[in-house]
This record gives C-alpha cells, sequence and structure tokens, in this order.
C-alpha cells in the first residue's frame, strides 16, 4: 500500500511583483496547512475529512480568495462558494452564494451528507446552514480593507478581477507585462483554495473553495462549486483547479485528469501536463492532484501557483514560482 | 452526411401502462418539437440556433417539466434551470433558479454571448433577465395542476422523486434506490441535441428539477459536463436523477470516451448509460461530429425524438416501439 500524500493551493496566476513580504506570509500559511494535513494524516484521518480541514483553515485566514478576504461582487457584499468530493464512491456536495457561513466547505460537505441532493445555493444554501446549525456570521465578518480597496480600483477600470493581493498604492500603474482574463495581473490574481488528498487506505478526496471573481455580477458562479470542473475526486485521483473559472468549466478540467488516467491510462503527473497543456486554449489555470498510488502532482500555465504538497515519505514543498 | 438531431422529454420510470390522454399529447409534443428542428436545420440554421430553438418550444409546453409544466420545490415555487454549449468554439452558458424567466435555454445563450460568465443563478440571474429584456411572467404561470398534485403526493410520501403522479408504495426511506414504476407519466428535463453537414454541435438542456426538491437544490441541467456537453466529437444532453449525473459527469464522459478511447458515439453512450451510472437513473440524447445518433436510458423509459437529413425519424417513449 502505497503512503499518504496531499498538496494544498492558495489559487494560480501571480503578480511577478507580488511583495516579499506577501510572497512570505503566503508560503508560512501553506506551509501550516500542510502541517495540519500532515497531523491529520497521521492520526489516521480520512481524506475527505482531511481535505475539509485543511481547506476550512485557508477560508478562515484572509490571505486567500476564499471565506474571510474573498473577492467582492459589485455590489461590495460577498457570495462564497464551495465544493468537497470523496473519491471512494464519488459522493459530493457544493455551495455556492452563500454569504453568511463561515467556513462553506464544511456545509458543502454536510450537503453531501445531510441532504438528499448534491448542490445548493443561495437562499436555499444558507436556509439550509440554519437548520444543520453551522456558524453563521454577518456578511461583513468576510469583508476585509483590502478588497474593498481592490473592488473600487476594479470599478474604475471597469473590469471584473479574479482578486488582488497587493496594496493600493502598488498597482497605480497597470503595465505589468503579465496578463490574465485580457488584464494585467496586477489587477488580477486569482486566489481560489483548494486541497487534495489520498490517505493511508489509498482513497482520494478533494475540496475547492473561493470567493469568486472580483466585482463578478451577483449570483454569478464560478468552476470552484462545479463538480467535473474545479473540483473532482474518484478511485484513481483527487484534484482541485484555481484559475480562469470560465476556461476551468469549459475544459472540464478536474474531471479531464480522471478521465485521461482511467481512458488513457496515463500516470498522475503526465496526466496532469497534458490537461494543462492541451485543455485549457487561451484560458490560464492550475491545479494540484493526487492518486491513489500515494503521488501528487501540480501544473500550472499562468504564471505562478500558490502551492504545497508533500508525501508520506517525507518528501515536502511550499512554492509559488516555476 | 446529413444534419441530425435529437431531443427529449425526460427519463423515467415511465409506466407501460400509462394511459392514452397522457400519453398521446406527449408523443404529438416531441413530434412537433422535432419538426421544427427539422425545418430549422433544413433551413440552414446553425445547431446552436436549433438547439434553442427547440429548447425553447419543449419550455412552453406544459406536459414536460421545463418552462411552463416545471415540477414544484418543497415550498410550492418554481425554480427553473438550464445550459447551452456550442461545440465548435466550447462557449456554454447556464442558469439557476429563474422563477420568472419564461424561456430559460434562452437566458443561458445570453449569459454564454452578453456576460464575461458562465453561470448566473438565482436574483443575480433574475436581475439579468430584466437587463436584458428577456420575456418574464409571473411566476404562476409555470405553475400546472398536474405537478401541484405532484408535489403533494410526493410531501404525503415524504420523498423526493423525479417527477411521479401517483403516491409512492414502497416504504424505504433510501433515496438511492430507484422508486418504483407506478405513476401514470413520468415527466423530466428536456432537451436537445444537433449536428449539421459540417459537424458543428451543440447541445441545451433544461429543467424545473426535482418534485419536492429543497429551495435552493442545483441539479446536473446547469453544470456543464454533467447534464450538457458539447466538443468536436459529440453533443450530449441528459435527464435523469440529477445526483447521479453530476457524480458521473455523465455528458463529458460520454465525449472522453469517444476521444481517449476512440469509441463510436453508440458504444461510449451506452457504456456510461448502463456500466457508470446506477440503473434506473439515466438517460441521455447524443450526435456526433460524423452525424450518428445515440439515445441509451437504463429507466423504464425515456421520451425522445430524432431524425437524420436523409429522411429519417423516430418518437419513441419504451424501447422496441417505435410509434414511427
Amino acid at each position: 500500500m502505497a503512503g499518504w500524500a496531499i498538496a494544498v493551493h492558495g489559487g494560480a496566476g501571480v503578480d511577478p511583483n507580488l511583495p516579499p513580504q506577501r510572497q512570505e506570509e503566503a508560503k508560512q500559511l501553506l506551509t501550516h496547512c500542510l502541517n495540519l494535513g500532515i497531523s491529520a494524516l497521521r492520526s489516521g484521518a480520512s481524506a475527505v475529512d482531511v481535505v475539509e480541514l485543511v481547506v476550512r483553515q485557508l477560508e478562515t485566514d484572509p490571505i486567500f480568495n476564499s471565506g474571510r478576504g474573498s473577492a467582492l461582487t459589485a455590489k461590495g457584499t460577498v457570495e462564497m462558494e464551495a465544493s468537497i468530493m470523496d473519491g471512494t464512491k464519488r459522493r459530493c456536495g457544493a455551495v455556492s452564494g452563500v454569504s453568511t457561513v463561515k467556513n462553506p466547505v464544511s456545509l458543502a460537505r454536510l450537503v453531501m451528507e445531510k441532504s438528499p441532493h448534491s448542490y445548493l445555493a443561495f437562499a436555499g444554501a444558507e436556509e439550509f446552514a440554519r437548520q444543520q446549525g453551522v456558524e453563521v456570521v454577518d456578511n461583513e465578518y468576510f469583508i476585509t480593507p483590502d478588497n474593498v480597496g481592490m473592488l473600487k480600483l476594479a470599478k474604475e477600470a471597469n473590469t471584473i478581477m479574479f482578486d488582488y493581493r497587493i496594496p493600493t498604492e502598488k498597482c497605480a500603474g497597470l503595465e505589468s507585462p503579465v496578463k490574465m482574463n485580457g488584464l494585467p495581473i496586477s489587477v488580477y490574481a486569482p486566489e481560489t483554495v483548494g486541497c487534495v488528498v489520498v490517505d493511508s487506505e489509498g482513497r482520494c478526496a478533494a475540496a475547492t473553495s473561493t470567493g469568486g471573481l472580483m466585482n463578478k455580477m451577483s449570483g454569478r458562479i464560478g468552476d470552484s462549486p462545479l463538480i467535473g470542473a474545479g473540483t473532482y475526486a474518484c478511485e484513481v485521483c483527487g484534484v482541485s483547479c484555481t484559475g480562469e473559472g470560465e476556461a476551468i468549466i469549459r475544459g472540464t478540467l478536474a474531471r479531464e485528469v480522471a478521465a485521461v488516467m482511467e481512458y488513457k491510462d496515463l500516470g498522475l503527473q503526465e496526466a496532469v501536463d497534458f490537461v494543462i497543456k492541451h485543455r485549457l486554449d487561451e484560458g490560464f489555470a492550475g491545479l494540484i492532484a493526487v492518486s491513489n498510488k500515494g503521488e501528487v502532482a501540480y501544473g500550472f500555465n499562468c504564471n505562478g501557483m500558490f502551492r504545497g504538497c508533500a508525501t508520506e515519505n517525507g518528501f515536502m514543498e511550499v512554492g509559488i514560482w516555476e | 452526411m446529413g444534419w441530425a438531431i435529437a431531443l427529449h422529454g425526460g427519463a423515467g420510470d415511465i409506466p407501460y401502462s400509462l394511459p392514452p390522454e397522457r400519453r398521446q399529447p406527449r408523443e404529438e409534443a416531441l413530434r412537433h418539437c422535432l419538426q421544427i428542428g427539422i425545418k430549422a436545420l433544413n433551413s440552414k440554421f446553425t445547431p446552436l440556433d436549433v438547439v434553442e430553438l427547440v429548447v425553447r418550444e419543449l419550455e412552453n409546453i406544459p406536459h414536460f417539466n421545463a418552462g411552463r409544466g416545471s415540477v414544484l420545490t418543497n415550498k410550492g415555487t418554481v425554480e427553473m434551470e438550464a445550459s447551452i454549449m456550442d461545440g465548435k468554439t466550447m462557449k456554454c452558458g447556464a442558469v439557476s433558479g429563474l422563477t420568472t424567466v419564461v424561456n430559460a435555454v434562452s437566458l443561458a445563450r445570453l449569459v454564454m454571448e452578453n456576460t464575461p460568465h458562465i453561470y448566473l443563478a438565482f436574483d443575480g440571474a433574475e436581475d439579468f433577465a430584466r437587463q436584458q429584456g428577456v420575456e418574464t411572467v409571473d411566476s404562476s404561470h409555470f405553475i400546472t395542476p398536474e405537478n401541484i398534485e405532484r408535489l403533494n403526493q410526493a410531501k404525503d410520501a415524504n420523498r423526493v422523486q423525479i417527477d411521479y403522479t401517483q403516491p409512492i408504495q414502497n416504504d424505504t426511506k433510501n433515496e438511492t434506490e430507484p422508486p418504483f414504476a407506478n405513476g401514470d407519466s413520468q415527466i423530466g428535463t428536456v432537451g436537445c441535441v444537433a449536428v449539421d453537414s459540417n459537424g458543428n454541435l451543440a447541445s441545451a438542456t433544461s429543467t424545473g428539477g426535482l418534485v419536492n426538491k429543497m429551495v435552493g437544490r442545483i441539479g446536473d441541467t446547469p453544470v456543464i459536463g454533467a447534464g450538457t456537453y458539447a466538443n468536436e466529437f459529440c453533443a450530449v444532453s441528459a435527464t435523469g436523477k440529477g445526483e447521479a449525473i453530476i457524480r458521473g459527469t455523465v455528458a463529458r464522459d460520454v465525449a472522453a470516451l469517444m476521444e481517449f478511447k476512440g469509441l463510436s458515439l453508440k458504444e461510449a453512450a451506452n457504456i456510461v448509460v448502463q456500466e457508470r451510472t446506477p440503473k434506473g437513473t439515466v438517460g441521455l440524447v447524443a450526435v456526433s461530429a460524423a452525424g450518428e445518433i445515440a439515445m441509451p436510458y437504463n429507466t423504464t423509459g425515456m421520451f425522445r425524438a430524432c431524425a437524420t437529413e436523409d429522411g429519417y425519424s423516430e418518437v419513441a417513449i419504451w424501447p422496441d416501439t417505435k410509434i414511427e
């Protein structure tokens, strides 16, 4: 039996001018989350428990674009979405349009386990949250001053933003050579979070959570809650994606990794490379993946991806750039 | 090769004992919608236009679970969803949680063409509909007496159902078991797939969802890769139990099997329906770039129709008993 493996991400598409201090903060959070996951795995926790645990941590920390620290809609509010999938029986749960639930990934898990459905959204999801007694807070809790600033900029530029972590004083010039969604990366830094795990029993799971695009239309749903697009797990692997949501949906990216493994007999890294190379046309995205053989892999076709990975044999790596 | 088109009005436990007064209007409706699609293809409409046109028609017909005639949530309201995909460009659009928009599939197309997004839902989708000036009506327009009856029976049986009219006799609370075939009519999601003589493909699907569903429940229909998918290999529209279709990424899998294992459309569609999803949960219609058609289902029946440019056409509900 191969050992466990875990990977986390905090978004694909990173401004090359991201200040070193921000890079450090991000790497520290990724390391912390990896260690949380590793600790749980060593105690024999199941893959689905571990991905939920780790994504909860990423949602709680305001650094990335999920839970607290989520990007804002055009109305200045937060609408969060998340999904989780347990590879063993391909059970899944997803939520969208969540505005008061502290940990959307946990609500997604409850949809999977405590409702007859797979996906609940907006008022229906909020109502379910209350029935289930999950922790709820005011929408303001999720809004950070950084994001309020970014929304203002986005409106001025009258464009959609993925997310943006760089302080306002640095983005006066939008002449960054790196672009995503047709606009400078200094203004568009997607930071959806996710985690994939294969546990010591060889079970795979995946979870993804996000606040979505900065300045998005209220009601816009991206790839993160869509099973097969942003999240997927089956007997052979677990995958979580991040980047340009529309490109990930069109490319059914997460399912694609599993499909080429199942139908073309590719190994995990080959599958990840194939999908990143061939399934994104002009879109920018990244993903992390684990296989039931205890392997871990990641890939991205844009400028950097916040990620970390570790395997039972002691391998551990946290990175941002190529 | 010429064009090909296939459409469905839902897969499920459609009993063979379905009385003529429940069966005939649906057969007639399928025939009518097929004719609309055939005429459009002969007039050289693009497959994208054709699938939208046909699904609009299916939405307007109250006998099917989409648009008018949508099944009701556990609060007695209607929440409609739809998606559309253009296989040539891989562009797609989806909507959920609509309550006043007469044609959900057309709003999905507008999301695809007039926004930088793919998927809009609930209040945001309704706002967008008003901005776009699409036809909206009072929500009561969509509600039919049959569906009020279905909801009452579902509540009595305390179950979420894939559209039943009779009470469930089965005592089991196990949601994953397919319910007994004991309703008079089985109505489901609607959808259409089409390919033109150049191999361009498109797919669209629309639904009211599950009877007695929780408010806010989203099914497979608006999830690209689950209920709807189109690329350069094929176009697929699925129907049945949404949760199973999502988990099985049904529409995408048909195309993936063709692409990665070199299977034909029929082989790929059959594998997905017979081997990769639980019995009693799924049906689909699909066309390939080469003009083939496949309409497999693992339920008792599926309301369906198809035609090819060489003059072949078919309207059917169960296996082996074509109506024409």
